[in-house]
């Protein structure tokens, strides 16, 4: 095939082609892939927002793709201007039968209101959802579990708005209202319960956690994170604010590395919940340093006891209204809110749209203030 | 014939098994146990002659205590699964067998919380004390020095300081590392945020030093010999004693390069004293946490060496959350 000479010469000089074509190969493949992201730039590209002094790295990173697609839900959002009340306009509470929570709304926001919970919460089901399908004249009546919870849910709502503006209009008004968690759901997803002990055969500290589960966010954290600080309201500080203190984690009061696993699985889920880093609210050579802390973290603080108080104020006591499929599947209890009920993977709730402007009716509990024509 | 490669390969050299060095009463011979094979595939590695092997009775002890340590752990973690091999299997990583709860102080806690990781725990340790003596044994059956004994002993120190001095000091078991994949790792990072970022803490950083200039040393002695094995180099311990043109040229490799080098018998000091410093001045380190300094970062702040850093906490100074998602109006 080849001329003599061509193979004469070949035989003569045999050359290893397999090792520096080896070691040329992965050479040129750098080369080109480095060249390739010099030329077109990163394929992933990630933008930074910077939240805290240069030099100590804390920045939250996103991908541009993600940031460039707004949250999805924040198309269920829908305009519905209450109507300012005339003077001798009746009262809902005049009007019908059974209204302990809205009667001082007039008839025609009072609809409104019930037209907006349906559309939050029970888009398919409708009306009957809550007030059963036996006709205008029995809407006053409470049989059904869904109408007893959403009173009381309704009462949640006003005083998250009320007394924790400090948490849901911490950067400008944003407020809540039932779709901040239900998104046109039932139930709201990203709601929890306890689960316990999720060893067998272990108690104490050998027994809740090392296991893989939604509430250890899949690490092998301590499961219980979420009922003790969002539920029992545990002291979540482990630190020693001195360098050197006295105490053995023996004694009750002393933090144990073992509460240090616990904080850090809520702080994981706090993270995910919010979709941010460490470094969103801490500077993490010394976390628990309040002088190095971003506002963030007060903002953050604050939830955590709004959260406390949804909780045992509000969702807890509701548990023998439920009908068994709605409770825990484990204890049974009654399913409660956490950072990511309403955050669900965002900074703020819903990109931190304004959904209470609307909604009056929701942001007191007393008679709500209807801006004059806007 | 075996072509010589210095960096991948050596040539394997089969033939009849050495049985090595016998002391006059036979005493030595007759405690090596196992027929000498060889493999192929472990010469690519090492030698290629497995066996016999002088197992002894500390041999005995330290595999029989260290089985039972395996396997107390294993079948605990079985049994936190309900005994299902799929979960056992599929949880594998995460499991652990926990020290027992911090209330139980220094007491012998149930066997539920903490029970069995004590009684496991005395099995390891006999186990890796065993081993410990039988390096010494065999070193002095071979009329060895006891350096290998003595660079065990400081890892065994940084194993004792983890699971024992120190939570004796700190007066609760449950300071003692779990046995588990992840656990363990999980410890780590609390048991440095708990005592105030051990980073902060200089045994830390002392033992961070030593195991990368231990990494460092082992690149530069292996890649120094490997490359005037041409010239002998590969014979060190001649080279030692009779300094010839390999160590000629890896000195003035060195020298050349940076001013200094080492010498043929000195690299083996420097490479032992760095790898030795990093479990004794690590476990210094954690010994000294919780039991003497409680907050790193404070004790660092209190020390100079914790600088604080100019600049606004918060991106409120440095845009806004709009702009960041692009929603800006």
């Amino acid at each position: 095939m080849f001329p003599k000479w061509f193979s004469d010469w070949n035989r003569e000089n045999p050359v290893n082609i397999y090792g520096p074509a080896i070691l040329i190969g992965v050479i040129g493949a750098a080369v080109f892939t480095a060249s390739m992201l010099v030329a077109f730039g990163n394929p992933v590209p990630t933008n930074s927002m910077q939240t805290g002094p240069r030099g100590t790295g804390m920045s939250v990173p996103e991908f541009r793709a993600d940031l460039a697609e707004p949250d999805p839900d924040i198309a269920l959002i829908f305009e519905d201007p209450p109507f300012p009340p005339e003077p001798g306009e009746a009262l809902a509470g005049e009007v019908y039968e059974n209204v302990q929570v809205l009667g001082d709304l007039t008839d025609a926001n009072f609809n409104r209101l019930m037209a907006g919970i349906t559309r939050w919460v029970a888009p398919e089901q409708g009306c009957a959802y809550c007030h059963g399908d036996g006709g205008l004249e029995t809407y006053a009546e409470d049989t059904l579990y869904t109408k007893v919870v959403a009173r009381r849910m309704i009462q949640m709502t006003q005083n998250l708005n009320e007394n924790w503006a400090g948490h849901v209009n911490a950067n400008k008004e944003v407020g809540v209202t039932c779709m901040t968690c239900h998104r046109g759901e039932n139930v709201p997803s990203d709601i929890w319960f306890k689960m316990g002990d999720v060893n067998e055969s272990a108690e104490g500290w050998s027994a809740n956690q090392n296991r893989v589960t939604a509430q250890s966010q899949a690490t092998s954290l301590p499961t219980d994170a979420l009922e003790k600080y969002l539920l029992e309201g545990d002291i979540i500080g482990v630190h020693d604010l001195a360098s050197r203190v006295e105490g053995s984690p023996a004694d009750p009061g002393v933090p144990a590395i073992q509460n240090a696993e616990r904080t850090y699985s809520l702080m994981n889920y706090v993270s995910n919940s919010l979709g941010v880093n460490c470094v969103f609210c801490h500077n993490s050579r010394a976390f628990y340093d309040g002088a190095q802390v971003t506002p963030q973290w007060a903002t953050e603080s604050l939830g955590i006891q709004m959260v406390l108080e949804m909780n045992n104020d509000y969702l807890v006591p509701l548990r023998d209204e439920y009908p068994p499929e709605r409770l825990g599947p484990v204890h049974q209890d009654a399913p409660k809110a956490g950072c990511m009920t309403c955050h669900k993977g965002y900074q703020q709730p819903l990109q931190g749209t304004n959904v209470i402007g609307d909604w009056p009716e929701l942001a007191t509990s007393g008679t709500p203030v209807y801006e004059a024509a806007e | 014939m075996a072509e010589y490669q210095n960096i991948f390969t050596q040539v394997q050299v089969q033939g009849a098994p050495e049985m090595g060095l016998d002391d006059t009463g036979g005493r030595l011979m007759a405690e090596r146990a196992g027929t000498p094979f060889f493999s192929k595939l472990l010469g690519l590695f090492g030698n290629a002659q497995v066996g016999p092997i002088n197992l002894g009775m500390l041999g005995l002890i330290s595999l029989a205590t260290g089985f039972l340590w395996f396997t107390i752990v294993g079948f605990n973690m079985l049994a936190q699964v309900g005994w299902s091999i799929p979960e056992f299997l599929r949880q594998g990583f995460w499991l652990a067998l926990e020290p027992p709860s911090p209330e139980h102080g220094l007491s012998i806690p149930p066997l539920n919380d903490g029970g069995w990781y004590i009684i496991s725990s005395f099995f390891l340790l006999v186990s890796v004390l065993a081993w410990w003596a039988r390096s010494y044994q065999l070193a002095v059956s071979h009329k060895m020095g006891k350096h290998v004994f003595w660079a065990f002993g400081s890892a065994i120190w940084l194993f004792l300081v983890l699971g024992l001095f120190r939570p004796v000091l700190m007066g609760s078991w449950s300071e003692a590392v779990p046995y588990g994949i992840f656990p363990h790792l999980d410890w780590t990072t609390a048991f440095s945020i708990r005592y105030g970022n051990l980073y902060y803490n200089p045994f830390h950083c002392l033992s961070i030093v030593f195991l990368y200039g231990s990494v460092l040393l082992f690149a530069m002695h292996g890649a120094t010999i490997l490359a005037v094995t041409r010239f002998g180099g590969d014979r060190e311990l001649e080279q030692i004693v009779d300094r010839g043109t390999a160590s000629e040229r890896a000195a003035l490799f060195w020298r050349w390069t940076m001013g200094f080098n080492a010498t043929m018998e000195g690299i083996h000091r420097w490479a032992w004293w760095f790898a030795v410093l990093t479990p004794i001045t690590g476990g210094i380190g954690i010994l000294l946490t919780g039991t003497v300094v409680d907050n790193w970062f404070i004790w660092a702040q209190e020390h100079n060496f914790a600088p604080m850093y100019d600049g606004s906490y918060g991106y409120e100074a440095y845009g806004s959350y709009e702009s960041f998602i692009g929603q800006e109006d």
